[in-house]
């Protein structure tokens, strides 16, 4: 078993079958990330060979669910890194506000933690009855858990903790109604947020938003496709929009760099200034 | 010229540790010759609140450039890259360094493992893994992947060793290259 070992060019034949069979291309994902997660499912599922594996995902549509679902990454926190949604809070809600409309898109928001954390902040700048928040994900199964609108009771304690790291000043628990294992978040958070899958890597821009925020989405593409989804964001923000990454993400090397300013907090937050 | 970029490069250090091992660490670099032509890479288990001081302790110790790795970085000779916080870091075979923030493994991010298995693919006999101090397993099942892949393995002394469990781990289930003294991984470092 130890040696069973799923190698470059069958991980190149898998992912032929993947985009031939059901559309979706991940041929432009960093590899040695994508790698890892295909061995790391394979070993999981305890397929004996590379055959059975590659047969499965061509003739179980359901296992192909699987599969997406495993190999992206959606591992996400309410609240992740909270420095990050103070500068939001004092430097980008402020400007928000001016706009008598707000659309936000969450790019690769996974079960949605933080779109939550966002509708919540919204919620104090009292923005959130003229926003609404875009969330999408090329997973339609993550996407099913934010649409209940339910988060493990377990996190609780760490996301009050960000929570008031970022800047909250209310009673956490507020937010939500705990329900068994499960927080149940308000209702009034989740009627702002419109949920739909979105392919970064093939579909196109459907709005134009004031912010836009994608957080490790792009550290598992490779350069070219990075470059694209960045493209992508340019033309889908208005002038003068935000565009906030994950704390090790950079737009510097980009196509669009030139047109955007980052924010002067050490936040990896841009502003689009032409 | 991507395809190539990884043939520049001589080798590649990749040094891993959890509990105990900064001390090991602001031992070796001050010994380190700015000559150094190798890229080093720092895999340490930490708490995230430590992230930025670290980088500025390590720059402190040494001439050579010190890097926290960013998203789309690519590795450079003569360079000391330190895994961020938070995130498991992978080697790309054409010498881009990719983060990943997926779950974490032996309860760590970064962790070793991770660097170790993709660095052993990446550059195969061109690397050299080092295990440090620390209290944890992690580390092993990677360097059994550094063997597999002709790199060469080394563990500091675990005798040497503030928490000698990780090195001990290691020199248990691998068969390691050499068991060294902080003084003698900055020798091996500066005979590359």
């Amino acid at each position: 078993m130890e040696n069973t070992y799923i190698h470059d060019h069958e991980i190149d034949i898998l992912l032929n079958d993947v985009v031939s069979l059901y559309g979706y291309d991940f041929s432009e994902y960093a590899r040695a990330s994508l790698g890892r997660r295909i061995n790391r499912l394979f070993a999981l599922d305890k397929f004996p060979s590379f055959a059975e594996f590659r047969y499965k995902i061509r003739t179980d549509a359901d296992y192909f669910s699987r599969f997406v679902e495993e190999i992206t990454v959606n591992v996400t926190e309410m609240f992740r890194d909270p420095s990050f949604y103070k500068a939001l809070r004092e430097e980008v809600l402020p400007v928000l506000a001016t706009h008598p409309f707000i659309r936000i898109w969450h790019a690769g928001c996974s079960t949605g933690e933080e779109v939550f954390s966002m509708a919540i902040l919204l919620q104090e700048a009292n923005l959130l009855h003229k926003s609404l928040l875009y969330a999408t994900d090329i997973n339609p199964k993550v996407l099913e858990k934010l649409r209940t609108g339910m988060f493990p009771l377990s996190q609780m304690k760490q996301y009050s903790e960000n929570y008031i790291a970022s800047g909250g000043k209310e009673d956490f628990s507020k937010y939500y109604t705990a329900n068994y294992e499960r927080a149940r978040f308000d209702a009034s958070l989740s009627k702002s947020i419109i949920v739909s899958t979105h392919n970064l890597v093939s579909d196109r821009s459907f709005n134009e938003f004031q912010l836009i925020v994608c957080r490790n989405v792009l550290i598992y593409f490779d350069r070219p496709l990075k470059d694209k989804a960045f493209v992508l964001f340019d033309e889908s923000l208005e002038k003068l929009g935000f565009l906030a990454l994950g704390s090790k993400e950079n737009l510097k090397f980009s196509p669009v760099a030139h047109k955007f300013r980052q924010l002067d907090n050490k936040q990896k937050i841009w502003r689009k200034i032409e | 010229m991507e395809e190539n970029r990884i043939t520049h490069l001589t080798g590649l250090i990749v040094i891993g540790g959890s509990a105990g091992s900064l001390d090991v660490i602001l031992r070796v670099l001050p010994l380190l010759k700015t000559t150094m032509q190798v890229p080093v890479i720092i895999v340490l288990h930490r708490k995230i609140s430590e992230e930025n001081i670290l980088t500025e302790l390590l720059t402190a110790k040494t001439n050579l450039p010190v890097k926290e790795v960013e998203d789309g970085d690519v590795l450079v000779g003569g360079t000391i890259y330190i895994a961020p916080a938070d995130y498991h870091l992978l080697l790309e075979k054409q010498g881009g360094l990719s983060l990943d923030a997926s779950e974490k493994i032996n309860y760590s991010r970064p962790s070793i493992d991770v660097t170790f298995e993709s660095a052993a693919e990446a550059f195969g006999k061109k690397l050299t893994a080092i295990i440090l101090s620390g209290a944890n397993a992690d580390g092993s099942a990677g360097m059994k992947i550094v063997k597999q892949h002709g790199g060469i393995c080394l563990a500091q002394n675990p005798a040497t060793a503030s928490a000698a469990y990780m090195p001990q781990y290691a020199i248990n289930h691998v068969a390691v290259d050499s068991i060294l003294n902080a003084d003698e991984i900055a020798a091996y470092i500066n005979a590359q």
